[in-house]
């Protein structure tokens, strides 16, 4: 599985991410904002967590107009997988592949804590390897995760069975809990949990492995 | 030319922000403030000509997520 991290100034999550990724096997490139392609053969993008450009104008603005997103929007269009994580996903909302927005967490803090996330489908390459219902443990860290989008869009992410992960004791005022959402085709996700923050014995859990494990066996056979 | 931009959350969108303000304002003493929205205001400074259409794509492609927020322009 052929990997590109894309690194934005105030990206903090990319070499974590990296490594989770290495160890889990795959071949990992991290590409700088202002590259305008994206490596040939790429199977896998990842936007990671972090503050991209300082969140000026609103978290994930400028980063979702930057040459690479233009790439990584053609990536996903021709059925490419993207992952987005924390700001990341915050950057997919923002460039119109995910729908919905992520808003000022309800209590106006700052959460960085371990939360219980619910699995709600598994009909994808990101959550095949967990089964529905069951809840793990993901490390959370963001000021604006309280996604948020009009009853119609809730409505039909249910009806497609696109909620990925909801939390199970909410903690930033998220419509429908929710903390991970697919794309129409399933191959683009977005989540404000960070799964390489749960990914070897010294974070203290590895519930975030099994995801990492699930986009390796897909796209490491494709 | 100048441009003022005025970027609101959409009527139904929690604004925590506002909420916080509201209450501080109640704390201070002052009654009767029954609500409080938070915005930002841009000010751009254009090159002569600019027309307001020119500015409403501005503000659709960048200054606001048109999924949560609203805008205003007033021409200077």
């Amino acid at each position: 599985m052929k990997v590109a991290v894309i690194q934005f100034p105030g990206s903090n999550c990319d070499r974590d991410m990296a490594v989770a990724l290495e160890k889990s096997g795959a071949d990992v490139q991290v590409v700088w904002h202002k590259d305008a392609a994206l490596p040939s053969g790429v199977d896998l993008v990842v936007i990671p967590g972090g503050f991209s450009f300082g969140d000026y104008l609103r978290c994930g603005a400028i980063a979702a107009n930057s040459p690479i997103c233009r790439a990584v929007v053609d990536h996903a269009n021709a059925g490419g997988y993207v992952l987005g994580v924390c700001n990341g996903f915050q950057i997919l909302t923002e460039t119109g592949l995910l729908p919905g927005a992520l808003l000022r967490n309800a209590g106006l803090k700052y959460i960085c804590r371990t939360v219980g996330l619910k699995i709600e489908t598994a009909n994808s390459g990101y959550t095949e390897r967990y089964s529905v219902g069951s809840e793990i443990s993901v490390p959370i860290a963001h000021h604006d995760g309280n996604y948020f989008a009009d009853d119609s869009t809730i409505a039909r992410l249910v009806g497609d069975d696109r909620v990925a992960f909801t939390y199970t004791d909410n903690p930033n005022g998220s419509r429908a809990n929710i903390a991970g959402i697919l794309s129409q085709n399933r191959r683009v996700l977005g989540m404000m949990p960070h799964p390489e923050r749960a990914f070897e014995d010294a974070h203290g859990n590895t519930d975030g492995q099994r995801l990492f494990a699930g986009l390796m066996a897909l796209l490491t056979s494709a | 030319m100048k441009a003022r931009v005025h970027v609101m959350l959409k009527k139904g969108v929690l604004d925590p922000q506002g909420a916080a303000v509201k209450h501080a304002l109640g704390a201070l003493g002052f009654a009767g403030v029954n609500g409080v929205r938070q915005g930002k205001v841009i000010e751009l400074d254009l090159a002569e000509g600019t027309t307001e259409a020119q500015v409403g794509e501005m503000c659709e492609k960048l200054l606001a997520n048109m999924v949560i927020e609203s805008y205003r322009i007033d021409l200077l």
